[in-house]
C-alpha cells in the first residue's frame, strides 16, 4: 500500500556499529526494516507474533523480539543482529560453540536463539533471576534448568535443544 | 496493516492533550500487545504516540515504605529491581513466569495492564466478537471457551483479562496513578478493570486518552511471605490455565492477614475478598484453606469446556497459601 509522508518517518539508528539513515513507512517493523531494507537477513520471520524467537535482536544491548518493534521508534539506538555477533572468518566464542555442539539442524532458529543467548548471559551477569531460581535474592546459578528456562521464547523446531544447551553452558563456563 | 503517524510528545501534557484531540489514536508502549493486534486488523489506530521517552521509567522507594514504578519500567527490570525481589516476592515471581527474556524487556507497566484478552475469537476479525464490534455477538459463548472465564462474565463476552502482573498488583492493594484529560487521578488496581456486562467493549474505568504514569505499592511488610503460582498447558511461555497470587501474615497458625487474587477466571484480576474473609482469624490449615477457596467459587458459573478451571484455582489455593504457611517468615 503506498502512503504519504504523513506516514513515513527519517530514521537513524546504529546497527552492528554503523549509522545507517532510513525513511520508512512508519508500518515497517525492526525485522523487515533489517532484513528488506539493509539486506542483514539473518535475523528470521518465524511468526511474526512474538512466539517464536527467530527474529531476536539486541536493542541497546537488551535481547528484543524485532517483529514487534516499529522502526520508527528507534531514532539514536542502537541495533546488534547476528551479523554483529561476528562473521563466518571471526566466530564469536558462542558462535564456536554452537558449532562444536552441532546445537542446530536446518538453522532457520539460529541467529535467534545466538542473540538471545547472548543477552541472556548478560542478563545472568547482572544477576537477574528467573522463574526457577529458587532464592530471588541470591546471584543465579545457571544450571540446564536455568538455560532452559531463560531461552524459553526460543523455540527450534528441529528440537536441538540438548546441544544448544550444552553450547551455551560452554560459553557461559569459558567466559 | 492501516497506515498510521507517529509522534513522540515531550512530556505527559502533550501526550495526554494529543490523546484529547485525536479519537483513533493510541499510546505505543514496548508493542508487545499492540503491534500484535494492529498486524491482525484487531486494533486500527490512526496515530501512535509513543510513550518510551517519557521519563517514566524510574522504580522509587518511597519514604516510609512501598514503592512507585513508573509506567514504562520494563517487565524484566522490574523483577529484577532488588526492592521487588526482597518486599514483593508475588511481583518478582508474577512477572518471571510471564512471556519470554525478549518481550519482558519490551513490554512495560502500563502497557502490561492494559493488554487485552487472549481470546482467540476477539484475534480473529472474520469471528463475532462483541468486545472487538460492538453488537456482533459472541463466537467464544458457544464456541471453544476452554481458555475462559468462569466468574463475572456476561452473556455478552466471557473473555478473561491475560496479565499476571496484574493479578500480583491486585492482591498488593496497588494503586494506579493516571493523567487524563480532566487530571491526574488515582485510581486502586482492584477498580481499573470492568466485568464485562453490557459493554464488554469499554474493559477500564479510565477516560479514554487517560494515560498510566505510574504503579504505586503500598508499604506491605507481610508480602515478604507471599507467592505468586501459575498453572499453564506448557512449562514455561505460556499465558495462565489458571493463577493465585497471594500473601499470608501468620500469628503462630492463626491468620493475623491473608491477601489472595486469582488469574485466568474473569474479565479482571479476580482479587478473592470471600475466600480472605473465611481465612482471617483462624488457625491456618490446608482444609480451611481448600474452604475459603470453595466460599470464593460458589459462584462460579463454567462454560462447556472450562469446568475445570474450579477445582483448578481451588488446588493452587491451596497448595500456595500451605507452602507459604511452612515457609518460615523472613525477619
Ligand atoms: C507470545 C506472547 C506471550 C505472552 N505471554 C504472557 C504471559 O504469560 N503473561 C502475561 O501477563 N503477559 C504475556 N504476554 C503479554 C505481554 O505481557 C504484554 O503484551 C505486555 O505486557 C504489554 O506491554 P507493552 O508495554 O508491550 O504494551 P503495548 O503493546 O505497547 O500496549 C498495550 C496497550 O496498552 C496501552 N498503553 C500502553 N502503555 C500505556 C500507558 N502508559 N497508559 C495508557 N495506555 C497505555 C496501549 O495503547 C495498548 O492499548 C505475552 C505476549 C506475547 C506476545
Ligand atoms: S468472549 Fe468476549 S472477546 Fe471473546 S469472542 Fe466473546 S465477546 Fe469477543
Ligand atoms: S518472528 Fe518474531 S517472535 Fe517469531
Ligand atoms: S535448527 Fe531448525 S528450527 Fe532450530
Amino acid at each position: 500500500m503506498t502512503t504519504d509522508e504523513r506516514h513515513s518517518s527519517r530514521v537513524a539508528f546504529d546497527v552492528n556499529g554503523g549509522r545507517r539513515e532510513l525513511t520508512l513507512d512508519n508500518r515497517t517493523t525492526l525485522l523487515d526494516a533489517l532484513r528488506e531494507r539493509l539486506g542483514l537477513i539473518g535475523a528470521k520471520k518465524g511468526c511474526d507474533h512474538g512466539q517464536c524467537g527467530s527474529c531476536t535482536v539486541l536493542l541497546d544491548g537488551r535481547r528484543v523480539k524485532s517483529c514487534l518493534v516499529f522502526a520508527v521508534t528507534l531514532d539514536g539506538r542502537s541495533v546488534v543482529s547476528v551479523e554483529g555477533l561476528g562473521g563466518p572468518d571471526e566466530l564469536s566464542p558462542l558462535q564456536a560453540a554452537f558449532v562444536a555442539h552441532d546445537a542446530f539442524q536446518c538453522g532457520y532458529c539460529t541467529p535467534g536463539q545466538l542473540c538471545s543467548a547472548r543477552g541472556m548471559l548478560d542478563e545472568v551477569t547482572r544477576g537477574w533471576p528467573s522463574a526457577v531460581t529458587d532464592d530471588l535474592t541470591a546471584p543465579a546459578e545457571l544450571t540446564d534448568a536455568e538455560i532452559r528456562e531463560r531461552m524459553a521464547g526460543n523455540l527450534c523446531r528441529c528440537a536441538a535443544y540438548p546441544h544448544i544447551v550444552a553450547a551455551i553452558q560452554e560459553t557461559a563456563a569459558t567466559r | 496493516m492501516r497506515p498510521f503517524r507517529y509522534h513522540r510528545p515531550a512530556d505527559v501534557a502533550e501526550a495526554v492533550a494529543v490523546l484529547a484531540d485525536e479519537p483513533q489514536a493510541a499510546y505505543l508502549a514496548g508493542g508487545t500487545n499492540l503491534v500484535d493486534l494492529m498486524k491482525l486488523g484487531v486494533q486500527r489506530p490512526d496515530l501512535l504516540v509513543d510513550v518510551n521517552r517519557l521519563p517514566l521509567d524510574a522504580v522509587e522507594e518511597l519514604p516510609g515504605g512501598g514503592l512507585r514504578i513508573g509506567a514504562t519500567v520494563r517487565n524484566s527490570d522490574l523483577a529484577a529491581h532488588p526492592a521487588v525481589r526482597r518486599d514483593y516476592p508475588v511481583l518478582a515471581r508474577a512477572l518471571l513466569a510471564a512471556a519470554s527474556g525478549q518481550l519482558r524487556n519490551l513490554a512495560t507497566t502500563g502497557g502490561n495492564l492494559l493488554q487485552r484478552t487472549r481470546c482467540v475469537y476477539f484475534q480473529d476479525t472474520g469471528k463475532a466478537c462483541n468486545k472487538r464490534e460492538p453488537g456482533s455477538g459472541c463466537a467464544a459463548r458457544h464456541g471453544q471457551n476452554r481458555d475462559l472465564a468462569v466468574l463475572d462474565w456476561s452473556d455478552l463476552c466471557v473473555a478473561t483479562h491475560p496479565s499476571d502482573l496484574a493479578v500480583a498488583l491486585a492482591a498488593l492493594d496497588a494503586v494506579v496513578e493516571v493523567h487524563e484529560p480532566a487530571g491526574p487521578r488515582d485510581v486502586p488496581l482492584a477498580a481499573l478493570h470492568r466485568s464485562p456486562g453490557e459493554h464488554p467493549e469499554r474493559e477500564t474505568t479510565l477516560a479514554r486518552g487517560a494515560l498510566i504514569t505510574a504503579v504505586r505499592l503500598p508499604h506491605l511488610p507481610a508480602a515478604r511471605r507471599s507467592a505468586y503460582l501459575k498453572v499453564r498447558d506448557r512449562a514455561s511461555f505460556a499465558f495462565a490455565v489458571g493463577s493465585v497470587a497471594a500473601v499470608l501474615d501468620l500469628d503462630g497458625d492463626v491468620v493475623r492477614d491473608v491477601r489472595l487474587a486469582y488469574g485466568a477466571v474473569a474479565h479482571r484480576p479476580w482479587r478473592a475478598y470471600r475466600a480472605e474473609e473465611e481465612l482471617r482469624g483462624r488457625a491456618f490449615s490446608p482444609q480451611l484453606a481448600a474452604r475459603a477457596a470453595d466460599a470464593e467459587l460458589a459462584e462460579a458459573r463454567p462454560l462447556r469446556h472450562n469446568g475445570f478451571k474450579v477445582p483448578l484455582t481451588r488446588a493452587i489455593t491451596v497448595r500456595a497459601l500451605t507452602e507459604l504457611a511452612e515457609r518460615t517468615p523472613a525477619p
